[in-house]
């Protein structure tokens, strides 16, 4: 009894921590990618986690328009992607939590996380961070129907509505069905850079407010706030990252194996973000919602192509 | 005749320049700018008296006229004349004269006039800048996105309100003043001890172009001939000024479109094209290095050979820097056709540099009204017709190939002079009851410094044109129709000065 019951919570333990501990490292080896393409030193790996101390440390000021709602924001944007990553098999073949059908409420927690920051930031009555509200609410439009086309595509592949056994079979099902999963990946990858602000579809560290699209619905916070919704936005670079690695890798069965797989996955794939962030621009913001159709109409192609095959 | 002509860096006696009646001075402008000429600078003195000068399309005459403005207002030529548009809400402003007809008349810089109790909106109570009717849309689908006076990064205060229905713009208004200091009115009954600082600071960036303005008009009301090595010490500092402006510039485009090689590439260079200036005369942005009658500091041939060294690391470097941008497809994709300026419109406007070649008119002050070592040195034609963020950084691009040439040649021959002054002296007192111009082709453009002296040979009237005047209002047709999030980009393809704007 204790013996089974200690797998699953050690599993949970691991999951929980190396998450939260190593989420804050993503942006920082995209950043320290970006700085060596330019030829500059750049700021350490660890800077976020300096930044976070820095924030936690400082007071927060509050608009006297905002009310409450305001902090819902960066509550959900900590909250959903940490709960989302318990439904994510990151190190074996199983999740700490799984059930049929979290595939779907896996989709729908971004959404409720999408849904609170949009109304703090409507909250705060600026007409920059309604324009961002407006903007992130059209993209996620997009973004979510690509999303479920990969998913679809992964279920008719595992036989199941559950996300653990749905990325297990896709990560070994590259040689049956190369093509599907290619193309899920392509879709996958343009919703992960998208919804994680990254260039081509937006630029994390731009100060234009004009330009921006998430980072304009934050602007207000500051302090302890901004810490969370910082926090957050790293928490969700390592979830969707997640589900782009498990994608791609195989597994063997052995923690000692799978693991440092995973996380050497995820240091490439935050090399490749830097990579592509130092080599080409922005797109113009109305190529942004064309490049998400591209996304669905892939994903849906991936599951049709699964379908007749 | 009814016009008297003068040239770049000349001045003559007021008794020459014809006074006309306010109708056919209004007239003569009128006309002229349906002809091929276009308005360089119209200007009022606090008695009324006003003075304009044009410019041909032709040749390196100038024309310029006076006359004396009716206290009670007068009809405005703007809609006859657009390029006079600014001119005219400055004069209203400064002198407190109504205009009548006025399409667009609201205050330029947010300043008092002098010498009246009322203004020309009747305004008694404390002036906040920023404060007046902006142009509105209205309707359910249209929103008002307010951006500025205080901005995010670290640049100038200017007021941005844009009319837009979603991401698309449909009108963007621009109100400055935040930057007013009064230079205009520090300067009349100058020359004062201060007066080449506050020369160098009218618009800080550009130091040279402004500061050797002014030394052309007051060399050319002291019939001052400057050495041949002091002139091409001043045009090294002039080309060094635009060379580190462009290629900031540049980079600061590619920064917007989140293009990071050229960014982070001329972010660097900027700073060697500056160092270079620092070489010249011990300051990166080129101060106190010009004074009339000449230049501050010799070169002797060991800083030549300096010059000579870093001028060809920093135009390889910039070259490449500018390759990596012009042959990247998502860079190119984000430039062209963004930010389009309709040349009929640019014309109209009377815009002036870069951001006026990109539109196909051909001005440049260093060929059309030369002055210094551009009487000899050919400078090329650089010209695109398609007046978008694409073609203004071009310009800009062919015009860094152009000054690295220029800069060969100049070295060159400050090497080959041989060792005599780069000052002569310049008098203090000047001649009275003169008018004097003083046009340089600064890297935003045609500056222009038009001086007239009074009885004691003192500045009865100076004023400053700087290319932001001009050019503001291209930067806020540019945006009609584009998308609101490029705004940033089409702003950095102008980047015009606050300051010089609100002097």
């Amino acid at each position: 009894m204790i013996r089974t019951l200690a797998r699953p919570a050690l599993l949970l333990l691991a999951q929980m921590v190396l998450t939260l501990v190593l989420a804050p490292l993503l942006p920082g080896i995209v950043n320290k990618v970006k700085a060596l393409f330019a030829g500059r030193v750049g700021p350490p790996v660890f800077q976020l986690y300096y930044d976070l101390a820095r924030l936690l440390r400082k007071g927060a000021v509050f608009s006297r328009t905002t009310t409450g709602v305001f902090l819902a924001g960066p509550a959900a944007s900590v909250a959903v992607p940490f709960t989302a990553a318990l439904l994510v098999p990151m190190g074996g073949a199983t999740a700490p939590v799984s059930f049929a059908g979290d595939a779907v409420v896996l989709a729908y927690l971004f959404g409720v996380a999408r849904f609170f920051v949009v109304l703090a930031a409507l909250d705060t009555g600026s007409a920059f961070e309604g324009m961002g509200a407006a903007r992130e609410v059209t993209f996620a439009v997009l973004a979510e129907p690509a999303l479920f086309m990969g998913l679809a595509t992964l279920a008719r592949l595992s036989g199941g509505p559950s996300l653990a056994p749905m990325l297990t079979a896709a990560g070994q099902g590259w040689r049956a069905a190369g093509g599907p999963l290619a193309l899920v990946l392509t879709a996958w990858v343009i919703v992960f850079l998208v919804e994680n602000c990254r260039i081509p579809f937006d630029d994390p560290n731009t100060h234009l407010e004009l330009t921006m699209i998430h980072e304009a619905m934050v602007l207000d916070h500051s302090g302890p706030p901004l810490a969370a919704v910082l926090y957050g936005a790293s928490l969700k670079l390592w979830v969707l990252g997640a589900l782009v690695v498990k994608l791609c890798l195989p597994h063997r069965g052995t923690w000692w194996i799978d693991w440092p797989a995973f996380l050497g996955g995820m240091t490439l794939l935050a090399c490749g973000v830097g990579v592509v962030e130092s080599i080409m621009a922005r797109l113009r913001m109305r190529r942004v919602s064309q490049a998400l159709i591209a996304a669905v109409v892939s994903g849906t192609f991936g599951f049709l192509l699964l379908l007749l095959a | 005749m009814t016009s008297a002509p003068i040239t770049n860096g000349t001045a003559v006696p007021l008794s020459e320049v014809p006074l006309l009646p306010f109708p056919d001075f209004q007239e003569f402008i009128v006309e002229s700018c349906g002809a091929d000429h276009r308005l360089v600078a119209l200007s009022v003195g606090p008695d009324l008296a006003g003075a304009a000068v044009l410019a041909s399309g032709a040749g390196p005459v100038l024309r310029a006229v006076r006359t004396t403005f009716p206290a009670a207002g007068f009809p405005s030529i703007t809609p006859r004349c657009p390029e006079a548009h600014l001119f005219e809400r400055e004069i209203a402003e400064q002198r407190g004269l109504k205009i009548f007809g006025h399409p667009w008349f609201k205050p330029v810089r947010y300043q008092r006039a002098l010498g009246t109790p009322k203004d020309a909106w009747d305004r008694t109570g404390p002036i906040r800048p920023g404060v007046a009717d902006f142009y509105r849309v209205e309707g359910r689908q249209v929103h008002e996105v307010g951006v500025g006076p205080v901005h995010a990064g670290v640049i100038e205060p200017g007021h941005f309100r844009f009319q837009c229905n979603g991401e698309t713009v449909f009108n963007l208004e621009i109100a400055l003043g935040y930057q007013h200091r009064g230079i205009e009115r520090a300067l009349a009954g100058g020359p004062h001890r201060a007066t080449l600082k506050h020369m160098e600071t009218a618009a800080g960036d550009t130091t040279i172009g402004h500061l050797w303005a002014h030394c052309l008009a007051v060399e050319g009301l002291l019939d001052l001939e400057v050495p041949l090595k002091a002139n091409l010490i001043r045009a090294v500092a002039l080309e060094l000024e635009r060379l580190a402006n462009h290629t900031g510039d540049l980079g600061a485009i590619a920064g917007d479109v989140g293009f990071l090689p050229t960014s982070s590439y001329c972010g660097r260079l900027r700073g060697d094209w500056l160092n270079m200036t620092a070489v010249l005369c011990g300051s990166r942005l080129g101060r106190d290095l010009l004074k009339p009658g000449g230049v501050r500091f010799d070169v002797d041939a060991a800083r030549i050979a300096d010059l000579r060294e870093r001028l060809e690391a920093a135009a390889g470097d910039t070259a490449n820097a500018l390759d990596l941008l012009w042959h990247t497809p998502s860079v190119l994709a984000r430039l062209e056709g963004t930010g389009r300026v309709i040349p009929a419109q640019a014309k109209n406007l009377g815009l002036v540099g870069p951001a006026a070649r990109a539109c196909g008119l051909d001005r440049d002050v260093r060929r059309d009204h030369p002055f210094g070592p551009y009487r000899e040195a050919a400078i090329p034609a650089v010209s695109e017709d398609l007046g978008d963020v694409a073609a203004r950084a071009r310009v800009r691009t062919q015009e860094i190939q152009g000054s690295v040439e220029f800069l060969r040649w100049a070295l060159d021959v400050l090497g080959a002079l041989p060792p005599g002054p780069v000052a002569v002296g310049a008098p203090k007192a000047l001649p009275p009851n003169h008018l004097a111009l003083g046009m340089t082709e600064g890297w935003r453009g045609e500056i222009a410094h038009l001086a007239l002296t009074d009885e004691d040979g003192r500045f009865s009237r100076y004023k400053i044109v700087d290319p932001s005047f001009h050019n503001w209002t291209g930067l806020a047709l540019a945006l009609r129709g584009e998308e609101i999030s490029d705004f940033p980009l089409c702003n950095k393809s102008f980047n015009l000065s606050y300051c010089g704007f609100d002097l």
